[in-house]
């Protein structure tokens, strides 16, 4: 800053009379006075920052209790930790435009990327149909904007508050000595949260698919799409699988192959382009919208708004959606979260969790680019 | 500079001083905004939604103000500071510049680099001035927050000194920068 140097270095004609000096006293009194604002200012900051709530549940707590539970993975995710990648295109075919002014809802085709994924922690689990089954998918719209949504295959989520799915991952926790979870803890959990055992009944009531690729998936929590006017409306999405249904078999994983589904979805891309149709559950006023355990009453309008292609799979080490954070708040104009407090927290924790991993030494994933290739 | 000398100006002028509370309120609203969305989950988006283009509004604002501040004839230092004083004076408005200047391109360009898409409002977006790379994020990540407590630290010595001088020294420091006009005597 050279202008420094022009400022005049004799400024004495500008002083007027000194005022009388304080006296010690009063110079303490001053001083000190000047520390409590200076203290004051700093602790609003501190308790902003939840350094005097440490009870409360934060993004890095959070992504502590899954790396208390599944001890860390370097390079992984913190959830839905074992994955491949996948690539293609959502042909739209306008449907969804008299809902949202989105650009992904005009006719046309946008590329996808997304990854498949097993729900927990460890990045090395034996697949089994009875483990959730994540699809995570991003659309890039042809200005630079993105819909990123990362969806399950069941039919309502468990937990309805970001703290009771924290509860049930401390209390589901596997036990050191007979890596089951403690059943008392988890009768507790269940005890507490009426919402989850009504939660499992409807998970339970639905049939579990054979694979990834005929599988649904399901985005769970409510959103709002806007339309050109404005208008808002409450809708929730699932892909519907054109792979026809075969019911999971209960023999249980083929011998000693560990990535039998994984194994077998790839195949089934090789095959043939995996297809599933976007459809939108368009919401009516008292829905509830905050809530993602309760499904929206039979009978609500589904409106199917265009055709998701994967033509492509790629082991994890080679695809640029390792290293995509499917946040599901990144969302293009046209669409805007819900009240669902889980969505808030999903983008929290994912965050967390995806710059803790960011950092890391990336070890090689189950599925190898071997895996894929052969 | 012989003009103001004579008319013995002792306040930054209109357009300094204006942009000078203007930035303040919006640093410290940045930093508090920060400091609370990375350990909050219900507000978290919210908070983002408002980080992401305030910051650049900052950006925007430290242009404005160091082209500003070019043009503009600066008050002299009170005869109360001794050299030391104002060498420490200069060299911290410098860092304070220097920060609010390279803060918010740490934040673009780690966004850029984690490859989110860098949302101001709607549709607008801005776009990436870094390749995709989550090391390079990682990185920029750990900078960022650095960079926000030497910023938040830079903030409490700049505000604890002005006090310093008001209340102790009493050579109407504060007057230089005070948001309304002050008559020099």
């Amino acid at each position: 800053m050279a202008v420094e140097s022009r400022q005049p270095s004799d400024s004495t004609a500008s002083t007027k009379e000194q005022p009388a000096p304080l006296t010690s006293g009063s110079r303490l009194v001053r001083l000190g006075g000047i520390g409590i604002v200076l203290l004051g200012v700093a602790g609003a900051f501190l308790y902003l920052g939840g350094w005097f709530s440490p009870h409360e549940l934060t993004p890095a707590r959070f992504v502590a209790g899954f790396e208390r539970v599944n001890g860390i993975h370097s390079g992984f995710r913190r959830n839905h930790a074992k994955g491949v990648c996948v690539s293609g295109f959502f042909d739209s075919n306008g449907q969804g435009t008299r809902l949202s002014k989105a650009v992904v809802f005009q006719t046309g085709r946008v590329p996808v990327i997304g990854r498949f994924s097993f729900g927990g922690g460890d990045p090395y689990v034996a697949d089994s149909p009875d483990k959730v089954r994540g699809l995570g998918l991003l659309f890039r719209l042809p200005d630079g904007e993105e819909w990123r949504t990362a969806m399950i295959n069941l039919p309502v989520f468990p937990f309805n508050t970001p703290q009771a799915f924290y509860d049930n991952l401390i209390a589901t926790q596997p036990d050191p000595n007979t890596h089951k979870p403690n059943p008392e803890k988890v009768a507790a959990f269940l005890a507490s949260h009426p919402e989850t055992l009504q939660a499992s009944k409807i998970i339970k009531s639905h049939e579990v698919s054979s694979g990834f690729d005929n599988s649904p998936y399901h985005g769970l929590n409510a959103f709002r799409l806007v339309d050109a006017e404005g208008k808002s409306t409450p809708v929730r999405w699932s892909l519907a699988p054109v792979q026809p249904f075969a019911a999971a078999s209960t023999t249980g994983a083929t011998q000693g192959d560990k990535n039998y589904l994984f194994d077998s979805l790839i195949a089934s891309v090789v095959q043939h382009p995996l297809q599933w149709h976007l459809i939108l559950t368009v919401g009516k006023p008292g829905d509830v919208t905050d809530n993602a355990t309760i499904p929206w009453p039979d009978g609500r309008e589904q409106v199917d708004v265009g055709t998701l292609t994967l033509d492509s799979v790629e082991s994890e080490e080679t695809s640029p959606a390792r290293d995509i954070n499917f946040d599901p708040l990144v969302l293009p104009a046209g669409f805007a979260p819900s009240d669902d407090p889980l969505l808030s927290a999903r983008s929290a924790v994912y965050s967390k969790s995806f710059t803790r991993r960011a950092g890391e030494k990336k070890e090689p994933s189950a599925i190898t680019p071997s895996d894929v290739r052969k | 500079m012989n003009m103001t000398m004579t008319t013995g100006r002792q306040q930054f002028t209109g357009s300094m001083r204006f942009l000078h509370w203007l930035t303040a309120a919006m640093v410290l609203t940045m930093l508090g905004i920060g400091v609370a969305m990375v350990a909050s989950l219900g507000d978290y988006h919210s908070l983002v939604s408002i980080h992401r283009p305030l910051g650049i509004m900052i950006l925007i604002m430290v242009v404005i103000r160091f082209v500003n501040r070019l043009f503009s004839t600066l008050p002299p230092f009170p005869a109360t500071m001794s050299p030391q004083e104002r060498f420490v004076a200069s060299a911290s408005e410098m860092l304070m510049y220097t920060l609010l200047f390279v803060q918010p391109l740490v934040g673009w360009g780690m966004l850029s680099a984690a490859r989110y898409p860098i949302v101001m409002f709607g549709s607008l977006h801005l776009f990436p001035i870094l390749p995709h790379s989550v090391m390079l994020y990682a990185m920029l990540r750990r900078t960022h927050t650095f960079l926000a407590y030497l910023l938040f630290l830079t903030f409490i010595a700049h505000f604890g000194a002005v006090l310093f001088h008001t209340l102790i020294v009493r050579d109407r420091l504060f007057s230089r920068m005070a948001p309304w006009r002050v008559r020099s005597s």
